[in-house]
């Protein structure tokens, strides 16, 4: 039947136009198909990727994620201190791979009033932009709540900023982790502004994109993040969600958790227990 | 300076720290600014070229001129911006398609040829002319730009019609894409809310078509005066009509936006609320003031049927308001988008340097330069037709 057909339409030129015609049409769309697929694999860890030569580590057993207890927080700031030193971060009040925010209600506040270690009265207290302090400011003032929140990159599972870097110099690993290729980058911050939650910074000496790597280098030798290293109350919390056991699963298991800004559809991969509405 | 932080910006109330590190500085308000100026001084010779519009012929050719010298410096700032502009190509080489950025240089590229192949084909017969009277090395470019092809007969001129005319068709939806792209790269920014609207592409394009006309008459006029040539009445009021309606329809859609974002009252509308009260006052106060003084300046144009001299100050006057209004609503829209914190909790206040690579000096430098190209290039392919130089009736 099929020789029948074929051999029909053998004898008939304007068929076989036709059928290469439709088949050039069929070619485009899936042509058409495959690239608009191109920005949901994209948003996806590129599985195929030549695994980092770390020995005794597989990027593809792993699945990090991030939790912050705000309720333990205690605003030292020794986290945000730590992080700059482990990852040679610029030593100023206005570059961070980590920074706490401090929400403070007085009586009769509808609003938290917000403040971070960047703020400049904080930066008069500790007299230094590389030592880091909250002042003292609502010492005798009648403070009805207050608590302190770390934020850091959110490592999103559909990074915003990952979509928009026009090289691929930013990308997800496997493991889900979100980095720069520093000798990639084209530096024209797009992906700074695309991060709702202010998470990347520019290196102006590098002239490239700077943000947090979750210390990928220490965490892919079995070591924890130089903030939650440092944490002395254990408000950072850190590890895999593949290990039902570890920090992170039994954090998450155990508290009722949030992200923030969740409307964006970035998913972030960093949860909070004890945050509250004017936390974003 | 390169390799420093130019300023850390001041702001109220409460924004994440990283931000005070303003990102996209003024050097971003030019650039889609030119990109603009561009698409409309394109869609003014399409007008002629595929619309048959003839009371354009006689700044088609210049616009399509004053197209290609401002298109050459699109990418200038974007160069100037960047941290690494030796990697500009990764973009090029390996682009990344989930970003609109990525699009950029073949967007541009694409563009710039295609109005480089329709100059050829709209000034060939010139071209040819000229490569027979000029001597020297002038001549010498001229015979080169023919490209061997010396036939001006009827039959070859109608074909180079055909070409322009196709060229020209195919440029109308690359015009729009161009700008509309630009639109999109603020526009579909979830991360800010002063950019994030389905609108953006949409208000870039028209406003961009309305500064282009502007740059067009004011080019126009100026050149007639300089050339002490009679400016072609029916010309001026055909673009004061084009120029009406497109901003028309920009405020009406701009307008409306405003409207819907106030009614909504969405969480964060008060810092909306300060940030036009606030960092962008005199920016808004710029773009709405200059573009409804515009407005009633070419409806009265339109409505009294003016000509002559009246026609030509008013329209001058339109063209230099429009071009100072759409640039306030570039500034408005790339530096209020960055004062507006992402936390909706706070203000910041951008102060472009002077000096340094991505100062005010610096953006004029890079302003100027089309406008010096293009002179070089009207001298070198001159657009007026003889008879653009009698007055004509409307």
């Amino acid at each position: 039947m099929e020789s029948d057909t074929s051999e029909a339409k053998k004898a008939e030129p304007g068929s076989a136009l036709r059928r290469n015609f439709l088949r050039a049409i069929g070619a485009g769309v899936a042509c058409a198909g495959v690239w608009m697929n191109d920005p949901l694999r994209a948003a996806t860890p590129a599985e195929e990727a030549a695994p980092p030569d770390i020995p005794g580590y597989d990027w593809r057993k792993h699945k990090w994620a991030f939790g912050v207890d705000a309720t333990r927080c205690i605003g030292c700031l020794r986290c945000v201190e730590a992080c700059k030193a482990e990852n040679g971060v610029t030593q100023d009040a206005h570059h961070f791979r980590t920074w706490v925010e401090r929400y403070v209600y007085l009586e009769g506040d509808e609003h938290a009033r917000v403040d971070s270690q960047s703020d400049p009265g904080n930066i008069a207290a500790s007299g230094s932009q590389q030592a880091f302090r909250f002042d003292n400011r609502y010492a005798s003032a009648p403070v009805e709540k207050a608590f302190f929140v770390p934020k850091l990159c959110n490592h999103c599972t559909h990074p915003a900023c990952v979509q928009v870097c026009p090289t691929g110099a930013t990308y997800q690993t496997p493991d889900g982790v979100v980095l720069i290729d520093h000798s990639y980058c084209i530096g024209c911050q797009y992906c700074v502004q695309a991060c709702p939650y202010g998470a990347r910074e520019f290196n102006h000496a590098m002239g490239v994109t700077d943000k947090c790597t979750w210390c990928y280098h220490r965490i892919t030798k079995g070591l924890q993040p130089a903030c939650v290293e440092v944490c002395p109350v254990e408000a950072r919390v850190f590890g895999d969600r593949n290990d039902p056991d570890s920090p992170i699963s039994r954090f998450i298991r155990n508290n009722r958790v949030s992200v923030l800004k969740p409307q964006t559809g970035n998913a972030p991969n960093v949860f909070y227990a004890g945050i509250d509405k004017e936390v974003s | 300076m390169i390799g420093t932080m130019a300023q850390a910006a001041p702001y109220v109330g409460y924004v994440y720290p990283n931000e005070t590190d303003i990102p996209w500085s003024v050097l971003i308000v030019i650039y889609p600014y030119i990109t603009g100026l561009v698409a409309g001084a394109f869609i003014v010779s399409s007008l002629y070229h595929v619309f048959g519009m003839e009371r354009f012929r006689t700044v088609a050719r210049f616009a399509l001129l004053t197209a290609v010298s401002f298109m050459f410096f699109v990418p200038v700032p974007l160069l100037f911006h960047l941290g690494k502009p030796q990697r500009a190509f990764n973009a090029v080489l390996t682009p990344h398609w989930t970003s609109a950025m990525s699009a950029f240089s073949y967007v541009a590229g694409f563009y710039i040829c295609l109005l480089l192949l329709e100059i050829w084909f709209a000034f060939r017969a010139d071209i040819v002319s000229l490569s027979k009277t000029k001597g020297g090395l002038l001549g010498r470019a001229y015979r080169i730009l023919t490209l061997g092809s010396d036939d001006v007969s009827g039959n070859a001129l109608a074909i180079d019609h055909k070409f322009a005319f196709a060229l020209a068709v195919i440029g109308i939806p690359a015009a729009g894409g161009l700008h509309g792209y630009v639109g999109f790269l603020f526009g579909s920014l979830k991360s800010r809310e002063w950019w994030s609207s389905d609108l953006m592409p949409i208000i870039f394009l028209l406003s961009a078509v309305v500064s282009g006309i502007g740059l067009l008459v004011v080019l126009y006029v100026a050149y007639s005066k300089f050339r002490k040539a009679a400016l072609d009445d029916a010309c001026l009021q055909g673009l004061a009509k084009t120029m009406w309606a497109f901003l028309t329809v920009v405020l009406l859609i701009e307008g409306l936006e405003l409207l819907e974002m106030f009614y909504k009252q969405l969480e964060g509308i008060e810092m909306v609320q300060r940030l036009i009260e606030g960092p962008i006052r005199y920016g808004m106060f710029l773009q709405w003031g200059l573009s409804l003084m515009v407005l009633a300046t070419l409806s009265y144009l339109i409505l009294t049927h003016a000509r002559g001299r009246i026609l030509a100050t008013g329209m001058f006057a339109a063209g230099i308001g429009m071009m100072l209004g759409v640039l306030a609503m570039r500034w408005n829209v790339v530096i209020g988008g960055q004062e507006l914190s992402k936390t909706m909790k706070g203000l910041l206040i951008y102060y472009p340097e002077i000096l340094g690579h991505e100062g005010l000096l610096a953006v004029l430098f890079i302003f100027l330069c089309p406008f010096i190209v293009l002179w070089l290039v009207t001298r070198f392919l001159p657009p007026w037709e003889p008879e653009a130089g009698k007055e004509v009736s409307s």
